[in-house]
Parts: C-alpha cells; structure tokens; sequence
C-alpha cells in the first residue's frame, strides 16, 4: 500500500473506532439533564434488594409481563423458597409466572385515567440513567391532581411512591431560569441512603429489561479469547503458506 | 472412498468446480486489507441465514403476537438472546462490510471494463440488502419498526398519479399493520434472501469469469507462463483460503465484541423506542432510520419538495450503477490516478459519512442547508468524474506486479 492507501485505511478505521466508542460511551453515559446511575449489574446483593423494592413497590400498580419469578431466582442466586417467601404475593401465583399488576386494568383506568405501564423494558427504552433520575425528580405541586410533578418527566400521571424514604421536594427557579430541586421535609431516609434505594431498584429494572445481560458478559470473554487465539494460530498457518510467494 | 469419489465424481462435476473455482482459480499476489470484505459479505450473509432460520422457529408473525415472541426469544429460548444479536448485529455489520467493499472497488477503479457485470450485480446485491434489511426491521415490532415502516411506505404515496394506490398495495392496508407484518415476513424470509442467493452467484460467476482486479489495477492474465498460469497470480486454495481465514477471524473477534458487550451500539444498531410495542396511536417523537440508511434519508429530506425528494434519493442509489461509463479514465487504480480525482473521492466520502451522520439528527435549519450542501457534493462526484476522467493527467502504470 502507499502512504496515501493507507492513510485513508487507517483513517477510516478510526472513524469506526471512533463511532464505535462513541456509541459505547452514549449507551451507559449521561444524557444531558440526567444524572448517571451508579449502578452494578455484577452486584447480586444490590439486584436482589432492588427485586424486592420492585415487587413490594411498583407491582401494585405496574407489571412486568416478560419477567418470570423463577428467572429471578435462578439469576440472582435465589431459591425457588427464598422467591416464593420474599416475591411472590398471592396464593394462587406459580414460580414459573411472569410479574403481574396487583391491579385490574379497569381499576387503574379509573384511579389514574391510564393503565400504568408496563416496566419489563423500560430501562430498555428510557435508559437506567432516565430511570434514576426520574425516580429521584418528584416535588410536591399543588396544581396536579396527585400533588405531585416530576422534573424529568413533567405532568406525571403517578405519585411518589417513596415519599416517606425521600421526604418532600419542591422545584425552586433562580434569576437565570434554572430549576432545582431541594428537600424541604427530610424523611426515613439521607439523601445517600435513598439514593442507594434507587440505584437497587434502577439496578433492577436494567437486569429486567435483559436478563442476558449477566450471562453475555461472562460467556463473551471466552468467546474473545478463543477468537484471539484462533487469529493467531491462522495467522502463522497464512505465513507459513505464503513463505513461498515472491513479492 | 476414492472410489465411491469417483464414482460420484464421474456423474457430478466435483473436481471441474474445485479446479475452476478453487485449486485452479488464479488470483493476483498484492491483494491488500480492503480486499477482505468480499469474503467477509459472504460470511456475514451466511451469520445472517443461520441465525435467521433459528429466529423464524420462535418469532410469530402477526401484530399482536410479534413483539412479545421477540422478547420471548430474548428470555426463554435458550440461547435465543445469542441469536438474535448476531442477527441484529450482523445486519448492521453487512452494511459495514458492503460499504467498505464498495469503496474498495471506487478506489481501484474494480468496475471498470471488463468488470462492469461484476459492479452491476454487486449494485443489485446492494439494493436488494437494502429492501431485506428494511423489511426485517419491522418485525421486532417496535415503535421504531413501526413508524420506519410508515414513513418510508409512504413514499410511495408522492409518486404522481399512481402512488397513494401503490402505497396502499405495499401496505395490504391504509395504514401499516397486520398484513404488511405478514408479507413483509414472507419477502424477509424467503424470498429476498433467495434472490440474494441467486445475485451472489451471478456475482461471483462473473468475477471468477474475469478475474480479480488488485491494488496496482493490472490484468494479470496478460501475463501467463507456458502453462497459461498468470505469472502475478496464486491460486485461491491454498493461498487465499488461509488468508481470507485470517481476515475472518479478525472479522469474528469484532463482531463479537458487539454482540457481547454492545449490542445497541448506543441506539445505532437497536434504536431505543423499538423495546416500546409499536402503537399505531402514538408517533415517537423524533423517527430516524437505522444507520445504514441514514445517508439517503438525509438526501431525501434535503429537496423540499416530497416527490423530488424521493427521485433524488433513488438517483442517489441509481446513480452508482452508471459508474463503469461515468469513469471514462481506463487506468484503474487510484495509485495511478490524478490528484484531482484522489480529492473527488475523498468529498465523495466525507459527502456520504457526513450526509450518515445528518440523517440521524432532526432536519432543522442548518442541518438541512448542510444536507443540501452535501447532497450537491455527493451527485458532483459523479458529474465532475465524467468530465476530468476523460483527459486525467494519470501515472504510467506497471506491465507486472511490483508491489
């Protein structure tokens, strides 16, 4: 190759890698406005807290319809005896069931208008950082009919559910327009440790959105590493071969 | 076993192809890196196939069941999360390859006499990805597949005359749903793949009736020893299947990466609304295609005019396939090649890279003058190709391979 051939090879191959990062980075990076959730997909204590919260919490109202208990169990290191005790509400919900709404669909259309929805993948959808900082945006809004609004996702249909952990926040404005929040009533909770409370649950509803997730970071090592090994091995098979080709 | 070989053998032409296409098939010494991706495509297409048939065992077909039968692959099949990665990341890697493959055969000049059928099938492979790729992007169902699908089937609306009933036979109904679900499963499933098949073959059948061009843009069957044998070439096997191996397994580790660690790429290979059911009673709020698409959507938006828009679009596409008359220069190879035309090339790809990179944003203000700017440069490739190739103050270039 030239100097110019492989210029613009090398070129354009770090264009990829650029692109490539780049999308890396924007998809467990901060999107601006958000706040980036610190949370650990490794850590099975944090996933299993945040599993409680999410079925003690958000399964009243919501559904998780493409989680099965048992799933949770195998991947966070529960027994189907631990799941049943901890997870499980209802006599008649089996350990292969998927997670559903502790609310009739007509019962939720009349207390908040809308059937809420399914959380299976919204950290999919909205991102875990959307997650957190969402969960952590509540302030108290007299207008609404809930008495409450959310910074990030403004005109909330659904109240603070964790209200008494967090205490009560309101929306302050200063000369330039910028809106913040600050804690006006503390409550069970520091802000540290609710914010630990979250990341759980945002921890959670990331492993919900795929399961795969641990699985595929682990088995991808291997996989890479056999490749590596394999590129090497072809590599001298090559050299070998073309040992006899005059350039 | 030799003898049952034989006796096969002497009914099927087992060992006329392996000398014709293999042990026999004389390829030039100097390929360099760009000539991996043809091997590479193959690869891809076979990932694609593979994958596709363990897909289609699980995936369900209808409006009401798609969405949910792809998250069922993604949590109960087993390994079902492997498979459909590979296929969603190898549809985006087919483009990544062809791109790169294309640009190989702009630079070495690989369409040019007598290799004009080779350009043209190969543009029609292109094409026909396109439509395979557009149409498996609706069945996941999602809010992005969806809406895509809406936006670009109604284009078909702003042909004169015919096209809102046109529109509405792509659809099988006013507005994307059930039916187009099905036949678009149909198309992705068999028969677009099998006219890729057929394409593929075409293409390589023409290929290996010519030969390969290389880097150095020399014929190297003008040059034959007393056997016939080009004295600049070796044979594919064993030379380039141990080499094209290599490249593959590089290929594997990248495509692994992806796969295993960033199968989103960032919303570029899985867009983020399509894990929301699609609804046909809500418009996301920013819709944009995937990736590969992109350089188009942003020509298309760029002419205010709806119908225009889509012409320029499509002569973006078609374009291309006039390429081995556009380029009335016979020297092949960019090395030989005036600087003019070296600088062409280069706002040639900066236009297309560019233009990618507008089709992902919201067409505002500036962005869309840009767009326009960059549709402008994208066609002037073409035009000032046709005027400077014709007395291009070229390099001599070499009888032999040298390098």
């Amino acid at each position: 190759m030239n100097a110019l051939q492989r210029f613009s090879f090398w070129g354009f191959c770090l264009l990829l890698l650029g692109l490539s990062s780049h999308a890396a980075l924007a998809s467990g990076g901060s999107v601006a406005g958000l706040v980036k959730a610190e949370i650990d997909l490794g850590d099975t204590a944090s996933l299993q807290r945040g599993a409680q919260l999410f079925v003690d919490r958000c399964l009243s109202c919501h559904s998780a319809k493409f989680m099965r208990y048992n799933r949770i169990g195998q991947d966070l290191g529960m027994s189907e005896e631990e799941v049943k005790a901890k997870l499980i509400r209802g006599a008649d919900v089996k350990i292969g069931s998927t997670l559903q709404s502790a609310m009739p669909d007509a019962l939720a259309k009349t207390a908040f208008g809308v059937v809420p929805p399914d959380l299976s993948l919204t950290a999919r959808s909205r991102g875990a950082d959307w997650l957190y900082s969402y969960l952590r945006a509540f302030y108290v809004d007299p207008t609404r009919s809930l008495g409450v609004n959310n910074q990030v996702f403004p005109g909330v249909g659904m109240p603070n559910v964790f209200w008494r952990e967090q205490g009560e926040q309101v929306l302050l404005k200063d000369e330039h327009g910028h809106a913040s929040l600050k804690l006006v009533k503390p409550g069970s909770m520091t802000p540290a440790e609710f914010d630990g409370m979250i990341g759980d649950l945002t921890a959670f509803m990331s492993y919900m959105a795929e399961p795969a997730v641990l699985q595929r970071k682990a088995l991808g090592v291997w996989v890479l590493g056999f490749l590596a090994l394999l590129f090497v091995i072809l590599y001298l098979l090559k050299k070998e071969y073309w040992r006899d080709v005059k350039h | 076993m030799n003898k049952l070989f034989q006796w096969v053998d002497a009914r099927l032409p087992i060992s006329h192809f392996w000398n014709a296409h293999l042990s026999g098939y004389y390829v030039p010494k100097n390929f360099n890196l760009w000539y991996f991706f043809g091997s590479l495509a193959l690869t891809v297409f076979v990932i694609q196939i593979v994958s596709g048939i363990w897909l289609t065992m699980n995936y369900k077909p209808s409006a009401a069941e798609a969405f949910a039968s792809v998250e069922y692959i993604m949590r109960d099949v087993e390994w079902g999360w492997l498979i459909r990665y590979m296929h969603s990341t190898g549809a985006s890697a087919f483009f990544v390859v062809i791109y790169l493959h294309m640009l190989r055969g702009l630079m070495y000049g690989s369409y040019k006499s007598p290799r004009e059928l080779i350009w043209i099938f190969g543009m029609l492979i292109y094409v026909v990805l396109m439509a395979e790729a557009f149409m498996g992007y609706l069945l996941p169902w999602g809010q992005m597949s969806y809406w895509g699908a809406q936006v670009i089937i109604s284009l078909f609306g702003a042909i004169p005359f015919i096209g809102p009933d046109l529109a509405l036979w792509v659809r099988g109904d006013f507005v994307v749903g059930d039916a187009t679900l099905n036949r678009f499963f149909a198309l992705h499933v068999i028969a677009l793949p099998l006219i890729l098949l057929f394409l593929i073959g075409g293409h390589i059948m023409a290929l290996h009736e010519v030969g390969s061009n290389n880097p150095e843009g020399i014929e190297i069957k003008k040059h034959k020893d007393a056997n016939g044998i080009p004295l600049d070439g070796v044979p594919f096997h064993p030379y380039f299947t141990v080499k094209d191996l290599v490249g593959v397994t590089l290929f594997l580790f990248f495509f692994a990466i992806v796969v295993f660690y960033i199968p989103e790429m960032g919303g570029y290979f899985l867009e983020k609304p399509n894990f929301i059911p699609a609804n046909p009673m809500q418009t996301p709020e920013h819709i944009a295609p995937v990736w590969y698409f992109t350089p188009f959507y942003a020509i298309l938006r760029a002419v205010p005019d709806k119908f225009l828009g889509v012409v320029a679009m499509g002569g973006a596409i078609f374009v291309l396939f006039l390429l081995p008359w556009l380029d009335r220069n016979p020297v092949k190879s960019i090395r030989y090649r005036s600087t003019t035309f070296k600088a062409l090339l280069a706002m040639f790809v900066v236009s297309f890279l560019v233009l990618g990179w507008l089709g992902t944003q919201p067409a505002t203000g500036l962005l869309t003058f840009l767009a326009q700017l960059f549709t402008l440069l994208y066609f002037g490739y073409f035009v000032a190709l046709w005027f400077i190739s014709k007395n291009e103050k070229t390099k001599p270039v070499p009888e032999r391979i040298t390098r």
